[in-house]
């Protein structure tokens, strides 16, 4: 027993994988119990926190009678527009900004720039260019991921090792199969992971995104609901997001377990 | 008609100065940095001729990865040239292929898609890719790993495939610096015996930097001592050691001899280094 607690108390030390997983239950187990305690002992006025049984008879009675699929329709094409035309643009240019000097030069200060400006704030401005449309939408997805996303893959691409790409001068590669067959597939890991991250993002610029203008979406129900003093409402809203971005992050951590095996020891 | 007739014989039996494979002239390199200009190399010159294998012994930062960088193509000279069969060279080229200490595989393509990377880039067609990557597997010793990913293998197995890879393209000239510096001493006695196989198989001229004096004597037709840097060729040191060399020559009297040779011009140089 003094064994085990000592080893689940020394850094980096692995631990039994069941043990690994229970303590991730318990701690969402511990969560569920603050919440019936809080709600179910009337300790906060159900106004303010519905009780788990009420936020789960409202989710079920959304989706079987209410909006709530198309919600989640209309939503997810919104984030899967705005951020693939984001990957589309930020992936190449974040490739050649992290490999040719002179698009590091000209991009990078421009792009370290505008990042820190909130996407929020330019939703005014999109609207006056671009009315309250799908467009609006998804510029604003857009904009909270791509200066981000185009960084991150600069810096995965700076990161292949400059010794893989000599070695690759004298086997003979020129310059442009340099880029195919060396620095993009050497870099495509640390794509596909900089995708799923930034695309944990983009959920969060949709309700942003949604606030305003907005007649559908989950964002659009969240405000409603809002409006209308439905804190269930709100809660089955803000919970659907967080599944869909759990369930987009697991999509592409399978991808990369699937693609990447060359990364593993085993193979597996 | 005589006169041509005797100009011909004086041209047949005039002896062939043999061009040698690799000249390098009077090659220097000055390098530029934030604290001012450090000069790697004097000026060295020194060749290499067709199918010679010569080690390159020197202090610790006296330019030897700089002088196989420049002949490799990868870094310019500041002044003075490298000439191949009398072409001088400008950048990477085919003809030279390059083993560099740190383990250099592509991760993401197997053994056999390794070795054979430099033909596919060239366009060659499969049937003769796995042919070519059949034989050089075998040369290294390593067939049955063809499929294997280098995260699966160890630091020795991956310098074997760096070499096949390098070998596979053809290159006249095989650049290697401290190919086998970070491997332990029984692997790295291992790959010098194939590696000689290796170079007997295929006739290759090598220039092979180390640091270890048993294996720059155990490899080398010579051994080309360097000086403290800046550095520029100090001596040339032949090895008559016979040929094929077998691992019991390292117990050798010669063997001996010449270890304590070049010993004694090392530390001349390394205190040189020093103060
Ligand atoms: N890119 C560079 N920029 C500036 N200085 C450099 C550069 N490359 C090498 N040098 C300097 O040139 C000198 C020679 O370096 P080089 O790497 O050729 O030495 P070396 O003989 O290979 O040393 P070692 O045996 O430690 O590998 C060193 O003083 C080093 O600091
Ligand atoms: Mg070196």
């Amino acid at each position: 027993m003094r064994k085990m607690i000592a080893k689940l108390l020394t850094p980096n030390k692995d631990i039994p994988k069941k043990l690994y997983s229970t303590a991730g239950l318990v701690t969402f187990l511990l969560f569920l119990l603050v919440w019936s305690v809080l709600t179910y002992g009337g300790i906060v006025n159900p106004l303010f926190l519905p009780t788990p049984t009420a936020v789960l008879t409202t989710g079920v009675d959304l989706f079987v009678n209410g909006d709530l699929l198309s919600d989640i329709g209309i939503s997810f094409t919104r984030v899967l527009v705005g951020f693939l035309v984001a990957a589309l643009i930020g992936i190449p240019l974040g490739i050649l900004m992290g490999s040719l000097k002179i698009m590091e030069g000209a991009f990078e200060p421009i792009i370290g720039f505008i990042r820190y400006m909130p996407a929020s704030a330019f939703i005014p401005l999109l609207i006056l260019w671009i009315g309250l449309g799908e467009p609006e939408k998804m510029s604003v997805i857009f904009l909270g991921t791509f200066f981000q996303l185009t960084l991150m893959i600069m810096d995965v691409t700076k990161n292949v090792q400059n010794d893989l790409i000599e070695v690759s001068y004298t086997l003979g590669a020129k310059r442009g199969q340099l880029f195919t067959k060396v620095i993009l597939p050497a870099a495509l890991p640390g794509i596909v992971d900089t995708l799923r991250i930034t695309f944990g993002w983009a959920w969060t610029y949709l309700v942003v995104a949604e606030i305003v203008g907005a007649s559908s979406g989950l964002g659009y129900m969240i405000m409603q609901a809002s409006r209308f003093l439905q804190p269930d409402k709100i809660i089955v809203g803000i919970l659907i997001i967080g599944i869909l971005g759990l369930l987009t992050d697991m999509i592409f951590k399978a991808v990369y377990r699937a693609s990447f095996s060359w990364m593993r020891k085993d193979g597996l | 008609m005589v006169i041509q007739a005797a100009k011909n014989i004086i041209e047949n039996n005039v002896p062939q100065v043999k061009t040698p494979k690799l000249e390098i002239k009077e090659v220097g390199k000055v390098f530029k940095t934030k604290s001012g200009e450090t000069t790697a190399l004097e000026k060295t010159s020194f060749s290499v001729s067709d199918g010679e294998f010569v080690t390159i012994l020197g202090p610790s930062g006296c330019g030897k990865s700089t002088v196989l960088r420049i002949v490799a193509g990868l870094e310019e000279a500041t002044s003075g040239q490298v000439l191949i069969d009398g072409q001088e060279v400008n950048g990477p080229g085919l003809d030279r292929g390059m083993v560099f200490q740190s383990y250099t595989l592509y991760p993401w393509l197997t053994v056999k898609d390794n070795i054979s990377f430099g033909l596919k880039l060239k366009g060659v067609s499969q049937k003769e890719r796995d042919d070519v990557a059949r034989h050089y597997l075998q040369l290294i010793g390593l067939e049955g790993f063809e499929k294997h990913y280098p995260i699966q293998l160890s630091g020795g197995m991956k310098q074997r495939v760096a070499i096949a890879r390098a070998l596979a393209n053809d290159p006249k000239i095989l650049l290697m610096d401290e190919p086998f510096g970070a491997l332990d001493a029984q692997t790295r006695n291992i790959m010098q015996e194939v590696l000689l196989k290796a170079w007997e198989d295929s006739k290759k001229t090598i220039l092979f930097i180390t640091h270890d004096v048993e294996e720059s004597i155990f490899l080398a037709d010579s051994v080309y001592v360097m000086t403290a840097r800046p550095g520029r060729l100090k001596k040339k040191v032949p090895i008559a050691l016979e040929r094929p060399r077998e691992f019991s020559v390292k117990g050798s009297v010669e063997f001996a001899q010449y270890k304590e040779e070049l010993l004694s011009l090392i530390r001349e140089e390394s205190l040189k280094a020093i103060n």
